[in-house]
């Protein structure tokens, strides 16, 4: 059941003495956090660094033409990782090209988040719009394939990426339908909206964390950007043999499901070691789940099973 | 691929309102062999099972781009937005009124299956803050469908199964059925005219109450109809007809090309109707009938042959009461006799068209005459209740048997009088290959139509609706665009297995009972047979016919 995992997770604290630094592959790649500041400046998508003089008022309307330009401090993200997302951002949401993996997995993650967050927040799951009154912010939204649907269950989605080509997309896609054009979409980074003390009821951050170069500082961002007693939503892929395997060899050199390169095996983490460093943030994971793929039905199930794709809900301790 | 489809009868006129009136036919022989290959065609092509599993197996590995459709009855200009207010066929002409109205879903076609969805949605806690359009050009709907409780039963009859049953309950309709004439039946005999066997069940053998309920047609309508008149979801009844449909394609932003907003929603269908009325729905859902306009438009491709048979139906009167339904087949097809309640039953006699026409012309005596003749002793003898001699073969079979009324033949109840006028119609199978594409699905007679021999038809018709109204409550739960494909086809993966399923058992039926030839007949006789005294296959088979869903044999 899902309470021994979160048992076994709970309990890595305690059993590691000292404050351990992730993997050693993963604090190979801080060095590189350095790198990519200084190529982020140049990065094809995105206007020139200097563009913007001052933080943008948090309080602006995001919307497109309001945007002055985007803010080119990066300072958890790879640019190798943002030169490809953008390579494909035309492809968002066409549901059988190269994001058909997102789509298809998710129904079945905001199965998981409405749960949750009903759960949480106490709201009625039976009702059609259950997250009304909620302030939910997706980081690294990418075509919007998370916010349009939280959108549509009530909530007022801020969805911010740092690829300036995926915010136009999203953007264009939600005004498509009215009920959705009310998501406020930010090309920015979760630095920059902690520095514009943004608050959230929510954080949800999916698929997101394997592409960052500092686990612990993003998801210090992302504890910043809650409320207390607020909730936090962080999905990934597990460090395993297993995910090794499945994730990248079989999806993207045997099925093609995603472009060669996507995901890189040392990034991954596995569940105790996100509940560690989110622990870390003053948040407490409360639920684990894992995804399951059925290759007869073609559908994603929620499963106990984390051994490949894993999502975990938690929520950030009261001061 | 994106093709566009002009109807070029986009007219049409005489379209029959949910089951009603007799539908033009192309008949062609009926080969056993070359039908018996169709029959396997059926299972092997086409978009049915084996190529849907290799497909989905295909689909989930490789990557298929999907295919953007343009449907439309008015000229496909090259610029997308263009097609609406283009050059117009016929009489459609442009959208009359000011503002196009918008609904989440759209039912064309307000018989019992499309009102049946309509109910089931409003009934979801989740679904019920939808908006819904029906379309029917049916005054009844507006008006309301007038039943006068001393008028004989109307021909038009439908078996409904105890799963079906207990949908209407869930949906709320059933307490407006109960006040109108309806009849439970319990038992059931089928036999056929070699004498070799026969089979009996009762709603015992399955620990249940009865085996069906026989409702006339207009009586679930009009149930349906007061169901979701009652019912508080947001609804609007368009009286007239479907005459175009178009998708906008692609991504479009009002931003891009200052087109009004309206038009630039790239996630809604835009529907036409005769009298000039537009509106837009997010889904649209096709259950109007076996000559389905919204297949056509949709260009949805169908599988399928017609029958060399036409069924005669009408209402007869006995001296008592009739509880049981009983099948008799004869070498020209099936005779089907189902209690509709008070003295009345139903009769549902398949032959070819030649004679149903000299059936229905000939006078009312004659005819209650050749009725009875069917029934009793006609084209054979009856069964006598064992076979080779006292069932020694079968009593260790016995030794578990389950009891079917005293489990002895009986002939059926004599029919005095005719109740009611001879209708006539043409039979035939048709499945559509897919029954869902972007924004619109197919659920009832418009994605499958069925011989009539078991009385399935309208019941896989309501599986559909309720399946079809409880993905949709999926998907909100889940904040997605109902008319989005990957959603639909949950749906079509979860009704097309079990009615080809279904659809090949009858036809299977069909075919093993139109040949008259002597191993076979003893083939027959023995799965009779089987079937009445292998209790655990009896007892699979009656919960398969009642909806529950498990193929007998394999569950």
């Amino acid at each position: 059941m899902a309470s021994k995992l979160l048992s076994r997770v709970r309990a890595v604290p305690a059993r590691l003495g000292y404050p351990r630094p992730f993997s050693p592959t993963l604090a190979a790649f801080a060095p590189s956090r350095l790198l990519s500041d200084a190529a982020a400046a140049g990065a094809g998508d995105s206007p020139p660094a200097s563009a913007s003089p001052a933080p943008r008022p948090s309080g602006s309307s995001g919307k497109l033409e309001h945007n002055a330009g985007c803010s080119s401090v990066r300072s958890s993200l790879k640019d190798s990782e943002l030169a490809k997302f953008s390579a494909i951002a035309d492809t968002w949401w066409d549901s059988e090209g190269p994001f058909k993996p997102l789509h298809r997995m998710n129904p079945t993650r905001l199965a998981f988040i409405r749960s949750t967050l009903c759960r949480h927040f106490g709201k009625d799951p039976s009702s059609a719009r259950p997250f009304e009154g909620l302030k939910v912010v997706d980081v690294g939204c990418g075509g919007g394939i998370l916010s349009e649907p939280l959108a549509r269950m009530g909530a007022s989605v801020t969805g911010v990426d740092a690829v300036d080509k995926n915010i136009k997309i999203a953007s264009i896609h939600a005004d498509l339908d009215p009920v959705t054009s009310t998501i406020e979409y930010c090309c920015t980074t979760a630095e920059k909206l902690v520095e514009e003390q943004r608050k959230f009821d929510a954080v949800i951050s999916l698929e997101v964390i394997e592409h960052v170069a500092d686990p612990a500082e993003f998801c210090k961002s992302l504890a910043a950007l809650t409320i207390p007693e607020g909730a936090i939503v962080i999905s990934t892929i597990n460090r395993s043999m297993r995910a090794y395997a499945t994730a990248i060899v079989a999806a993207e050199y045997l099925l093609r499901w995603l472009p060669k390169g996507t995901h890189q095996w040392s990034s991954f983490l596995t569940p105790e070691e996100l509940a560690l460093i989110l622990q870390r943030s003053s948040i407490s994971v409360k639920e684990m789940a894992g995804f399951v793929y059925n290759p007869l039905t073609g559908r994603w199930s929620l499963s106990d099973d984390v051994g490949v794709n894993f999502i975990a809900f938690g929520t950030k301790n009261s001061q | 691929m994106r093709f566009s489809r002009c109807a070029g009868t986009s007219v049409r006129s005489n379209r029959c309102p949910a089951g009603a009136g007799p539908f033009r036919m192309s008949p062609f022989p009926v080969d056993f062999r070359a039908s018996l290959g169709r029959g396997l065609a059926l299972i092997l092509s086409c978009g049915s099972r084996r190529r849907f599993i290799a497909k989905s197996l295909a689909a989930n590995l490789g990557g298929q781009r999907v295919r953007s459709r343009c449907l439309c009855g008015a000229a496909a200009a090259a610029g997308a937005s263009s097609s609406i207010r283009g050059p117009n066929h016929g009489q459609e002409g442009q959208c009359s009124g000011t503002g196009v109205a918008q609904y989440d879903v759209a039912v064309v076609g307000g018989g019992m299956v499309g009102m049946a969805l309509a109910c089931s949605l409003a009934s979801m806690p989740l679904t019920k803050n939808l908006n819904i359009a029906i379309i029917d050009s049916n005054p009844a709907l507006v008006n309301g469908i007038r039943i006068n409780k001393e008028d004989p039963p109307d021909p038009r009859v439908s078996t409904i199964t105890p799963a079906t049953i207990s949908m209407f309950r869930d949906i709320g309709a059933w307490q407006y059925l109960q006040q109108y004439r309806h009849a439970y039946f319990d038992k059931m005999q089928v036999w056929d005219y070699t004498g070799l066997g026969y089979t009996r069940y009762h709603a015992r053998d399955v620990d249940k109450d009865s085996l069906g309920c026989v409702v006339e047609n207009k009586v679930l309508q009009s149930s349906l109809l007061l169901c979701i008149q009652n019912a508080d979801i947001q609804k609007k009844i368009f009286p007239s007809r479907l005459v175009s449909m178009s998708l906008n394609p692609g991504l479009k932003s009002k931003r891009m090309d200052g087109i009004s907003p309206e038009i630039s929603r790239g996630d809604l269908t835009k529907l036409q109707l005769n009298d000039g009325t537009c509106l837009y729905a997010k889904l649209v859902v096709g259950a109007d009938g076996s000559k389905s306009q919204v297949r056509e438009l949709a260009g949805f491709k169908t599988t399928g042959w017609n029958y060399s048979q036409n069924a005669i139906i009408c209402t007869v009167e006995h001296a008592s009461e009739n509880r049981c339904a009983w099948q008799r087949f004869l070498p020209a097809g099936p005779i089907a006799l189902l209690p509709v309640g008070d003295n009345f039953s139903n009769i549902v006699w398949t032959m070819n068209p030649k004679e149903a026409l000299d059936q229905k012309s000939m006078t009312e005596a004659d005819f209650v005459k050749t009725v009875n003749h069917a029934l009793d002793h006609g084209f054979g003898p009856h069964p006598t209740s064992s076979l080779l001699g006292n069932g020694n073969f079968f009593s260790w079979f016995r030794a578990g048997v389950v009891t079917s009324g005293n489990g002895g033949f009986e002939i059926p109840p004599k029919v005095l009088k005719l109740a009611s006028e001879r209708m006539v119609f043409p039979l035939s199978l048709r499945h559509a290959n897919d029954y869902v594409s972007k924004h619109v699905a197919l659920i009832g007679d418009a994605a499958h139509t069925v011989h009539p021999l078991a009385g399935q038809g309208v019941n896989l018709g309501f599986g559909d609706a309720f399946a079809l109204s409880r993905v949709i409550g999926e998907a909100i739960a889940v904040g997605m665009d109902i008319g989005e494909v990957s959603l639909l086809k949950k749906y079509e993966a979860e009704r097309k297995p079990a009615n080809i399923a279904m659809m090949a058992i009858l036809d299977g039926f069909q075919k093993a009972y139109s040949v008259d030839f002597g191993p076979l007949n003893i083939l027959r006789a023995a799965g009779l047979h089987a079937a009445n005294y292998i209790s655990p296959l009896k007892r699979s088979i009656i919960s398969y016919a009642s909806g529950e869903q498990r193929l007998p044999l394999f569950s």
